[in-house]
């Protein structure tokens, strides 16, 4: 290492290899068979349980831990595949604090859930390292379906319409498939090229094209798409970046999230990422902290988080900010970005703290400056061109199953209007999606 | 502290835990150790008539049943007994004996059923200076296909007549020991009584098969493909040797008669319970297997303070205590109406109770949109089975209706008086009340 945490402005190689090994490592380690019994031992198998309801996939989450319990996860995994064709990568990155072990009676009970999570990604990946893919296709129908973006959606549409016999062309901007499973999320809660081999593992079901390099309004047309094919599903994501609007954004040094993820997560070498002395995350969701987290795993020395509200409205969950805490991230809540001073590259980020008025959020006057060679802003992303599909606010509208003001056109994920931009919540559109097309083909 | 000592068959120990013939007071390196951790006595594992040691498989003599997190729940064994030379035993148990005074010894004999076998090996025994002895009719495997063990302990009249013998070549405490492998454990018990005997001890273990390997298709513990049932023990048996204990203990034939009771005792608490429905003292055996001889300090202080709580000087105090309270079924009280109420502050919301009612039940549970359970008294026939699935202790309890209250399933008030089986009108040999 060349470099340190206290060497002055944007640089690589502040660690040594195996700091960096032990920063990036699995978050939370696989269980072992053993663990798995004892964990799944704690599940009451409630009536109608909450778990499931909670669950955005409506996984049958005490049929699993059963199985997992009776000494068979193949069995356990294949409960989960069939509402979750990408619980693999859901075991490892959904919020499950705010949803299945939220709901967990032994949360309530004493405050420690069974670890839903854990035993999920125990089953799902018993199967995937078999490499062994429990779904085969029902005869051929002859009709082809369009599906836009590899992301969590676009996935799960696909692998459920080619299941049901319908041939499926993916067209992905990307160099990669996966979406933000790929480019975004915290590269400790899906180490090892997770997010490729679950692709690859979910491809094995045949009958899915995958071609890359494709981006619909850039090299394709909707209307096109909907000539060439017999229905079309949208699950681009959001490829547009929320500006800032405050002075000296344009500075060198500041920079949006999900780029430094991007690269993050595709960094043959950690050691030769740059990363601030002082780094500024501007956003209070999951992207600031996986951003804010990350940087202080690379070297930074000071990280914080600025947060225009206070820790309830935080979207990020409570999990996550005691995580970004325990790496030794500092979260200042209520305040705001006034202007990014220096000459050039930015040198410092002067805030204003906030209070909530009957008119809305304002600034109460007190100011305050924290040095600031790298800013990362996460303040949310947007839709691109949705061409003459009809909004509902900044996105995709859509009725039922994901059904577009376009008929023939279907959307789901983080482009579509409902839900919570979460893995899981885009699982389960394009699955709903892709049954809704079926009966509609079938018709 | 209260006083543990026991006194059992004029048999003085500091303490009511003894271990029970097996293993681990096999030899005297075992049961010095044992004394040492504290232990009032031990039944030394089951000696052979005098010639060659039986031998025992050189695979696994162990089998298994566990919890999630591999607690022991049910141990079965193979193994028979001592496979060394006699008069080494009855060195080693003279030696012991001699440097533990306070400690009982109890010497476990399983010879042919045969006047001279008994005849011979009895008076050996005497010598050593051990403090009575245990006839094993018990051991299931291995040696009853030989004729011994439960091939004995199966039929009273040789239980009867082998007891006599030793009552006959014997001067001191004579302890019969049972096997559960039979259908009226009273027949045992009354034939030990009727020879002399002097005790009876029980269980012994169960006839088991604990698991198959569904690979080789084969029992387990598997030798060489093959298995044979083992001996069934630990925590599992107790209920089972709780009722065999409590049948002899009320039996008018045989009550009083003192018990040593056997059978999954893991805890203070398990031997409170065994010596409330009138054990005069326990014998362990599998918690010692799998914990080690140290079980045996909690056992004393969980006792002893036990004890002190409900101010009990000696452990004569509660010996037999539950006795008069086991009844047969058609004396228990038909007036006595509970209903099952669920504390909806403890209430986790697991919905265990409605499934149990709603599905295998009798429906008395009603769950709401947002989860709130609740008992519909109009069903509830207090059948406990959702106080037993409950997850959470005491959250769902059994409410007494008293006497003037209308029962809702019925329509009926409930009446003061007791009344049984044996006088309810839909019994056809019901006696009119006088």
């Amino acid at each position: 290492m060349s470099n340190s945490p206290f060497t002055p402005g944007i640089a690589p190689a502040r660690l040594d290899r195996a700091e960096y090994a032990a920063n990036f490592a699995d978050l939370h380690a696989p269980l072992d068979d053993h663990e798995a019994l004892v964990a799944a031992d704690r599940c009451y198998f409630c009536h109608d349980a909450p778990c499931i309801t909670a669950c955005p996939t409506s996984i049958d989450i005490p049929l699993f831990i059963r199985q997992i319990a009776t000494d068979t996860p193949e069995a356990a995994a294949r409960t989960i595949f069939d509402q979750n064709i990408l619980g693999g990568m859901c075991a490892r990155v959904c919020p499950t604090e705010t949803l299945c072990e939220e709901a967990c009676v032994r949360e309530a009970a004493e405050g420690k859930p069974v670890e839903i999570g854990r035993l999920q990604r125990y089953a799902t990946d018993t199967v995937m390292a078999a490499g062994t893919h429990p779904y085969s296709r029902a005869a051929p129908t002859g009709r082809k379906v369009a599906v836009v973006g590899a992301g969590p959606a676009g996935l799960a549409c696909a692998h459920r319409l080619a299941m049901k016999g319908h041939d499926v062309d993916i067209f992905e901007a990307r160099e990669k498939p996966g979406g933000l499973n790929e480019y975004g999320i915290a590269a400790y809660k899906t180490v090892g090229g997770f997010a490729e081999a679950e692709v690859n593992w979910l491809m094995q079901i045949g009958g899915i094209r995958m071609l890359n390099g494709r981006a619909l309004g850039r090299d394709l047309t909707l209307e096109e798409l909907r000539g060439d094919y017999d229905a079309v599903f949208l699950g681009m994501g959001l490829a547009g970046v929320n500006a800032l609007r405050t002075d000296g954004e344009d500075k060198e040094g500041v920079a949006n999230a999900v780029d430094f993820i991007a690269d993050l997560r595709q960094a043959g070498d950690l050691s030769s990422l740059p990363v601030g002395r002082n780094v500024v995350v501007i956003g209070g969701g999951m992207t600031a902290v996986d951003a804010a987290v990350q940087s202080k795993l690379l070297g930074a020395e000071n990280v914080t988080i600025l947060y225009r509200r206070g820790r309830d409205a935080m979207p990020a969950s409570r999990y996550e900010q005691d995580l970004a805490a325990s790496k030794g991230v500092r979260i200042i809540f209520n305040a705001m970005p006034v202007r990014m001073t220096g000459n050039g590259a930015v040198q410092a980020l002067e805030a204003e703290y906030t209070t909530q008025t009957p008119e809305g959020l304002k600034g109460t006057g007190e100011r305050f400056t924290l040095p600031a060679d790298q800013v990362f802003k996460a303040i949310g992303q947007s839709l691109g061109d949705a061409g003459a599909l009809k909004l509902d606010g900044r996105k995709i509208a859509i009725t039922g199953a994901g059904r577009t003001s376009e008929a023939g056109v279907w959307a789901g994920g983080d482009c579509a209007s409902s839900g919570d931009d979460l893995t899981v919540t885009a699982v389960a559109e394009g699955r709903d999606a892709a049954e809704d097309i079926h009966a509609s083909l079938s018709a | 502290m209260a006083d543990l000592t026991t006194d059992f068959l004029g048999i003085k120990t500091p303490n009511p835990f003894w271990l029970a013939s097996a293993p681990p007071t096999d030899k005297e390196y075992n049961v010095r150790r044992a004394f040492e951790a504290g232990w009032g006595g031990v039944v030394w594992k089951t000696l052979g008539a005098e010639g060659p040691p039986v031998v025992n498989v050189n695979g696994p003599r162990y089998g298994a049943i566990w919890g999630a997190d591999r607690r022991l729940l049910g141990l079965n064994n193979i193994e028979l007994i001592t496979d060394r030379p006699l008069q080494v035993n009855l060195d080693e148990i003279a030696r012991v004996k001699k440097d533990y005074p306070d400690r009982a010894i109890i010497a476990s004999i399983m010879v042919p059923c045969e006047e001279q076998a008994w005849k011979d090996i009895l008076p050996r025994v005497e010598d050593t200076g051990a403090d009575g002895i245990e006839l094993n009719f018990g051991c299931p495997h291995g040696m009853a296909e030989r004729g011994m063990g439960s091939a004995v302990g199966q039929v009273p009249e040789y239980v009867q007549m082998v007891a006599e013998w030793c009552k006959m070549y014997y001067s001191r405490p004579v302890i019969v020991k049972l096997t559960p492998n039979i259908t009226d454990i009273r027949s045992s018990a009354r034939a030990a009584k009727a020879g002399g005997a002097d005790a009876v001890s029980l269980i012994n273990t169960i006839n088991s098969i604990t698991s198959v390997n569904l690979d080789v298709m084969s029992p387990e513990p598997m030798i060489d493909g093959k298995g044979t049932h083992g001996g069934y023990c630990g925590p599992a048996v107790k209920p089972i040797a709780m009722h065999m204990v409590a049948e002899i203990a009320r039996d008018p034939e045989t009550h009083g008669f003192p018990i040593s009771a056997i059978g999954g005792i893991t805890t203070w608490r398990d031997a409170a319970e065994f010596m409330a429905l009138g054990a005069g003292n326990v014998q362990v055996c599998t918690a010692a297997m799998t914990y080690g001889f140290k079980i045996v300090e909690e056992m004393i202080s969980g006792l002893s303070q036990w004890m002190d709580e409900k101010g009990h000087t000696s452990t004569q105090d509660f010996i037999g205590q539950a006795v008069p309270n086991v009844t047969d079924w058609n004396y228990l009280n038909l007036n006595h109406v509970t209903k099952a109420r669920i504390d909806q502050d403890m209430c986790i919301k697991c919905g265990r109770c409605y499934a149990a009612c709603e599905d295998t039940s009798h429906q008395a549970i009603s769950m709401s949109a947002d989860r709130v359970f609740e008992v519909k008294d109009d069903e509830c026939v207090a059948c406990n089975l959702c106080v037993n699935v409950c997850p959470v202790e005491d959250c769902i309890t059994m409410v007494t209706l008293e006497p003037g209250q209308i029962d809702e399933r019925t329509g009926k008030v409930v009446e003061e008086d007791y009344a049984n089986w044996t006088t309810h009108p839909n019994n056809p040999g019901a006696q009119a009340a006088e």
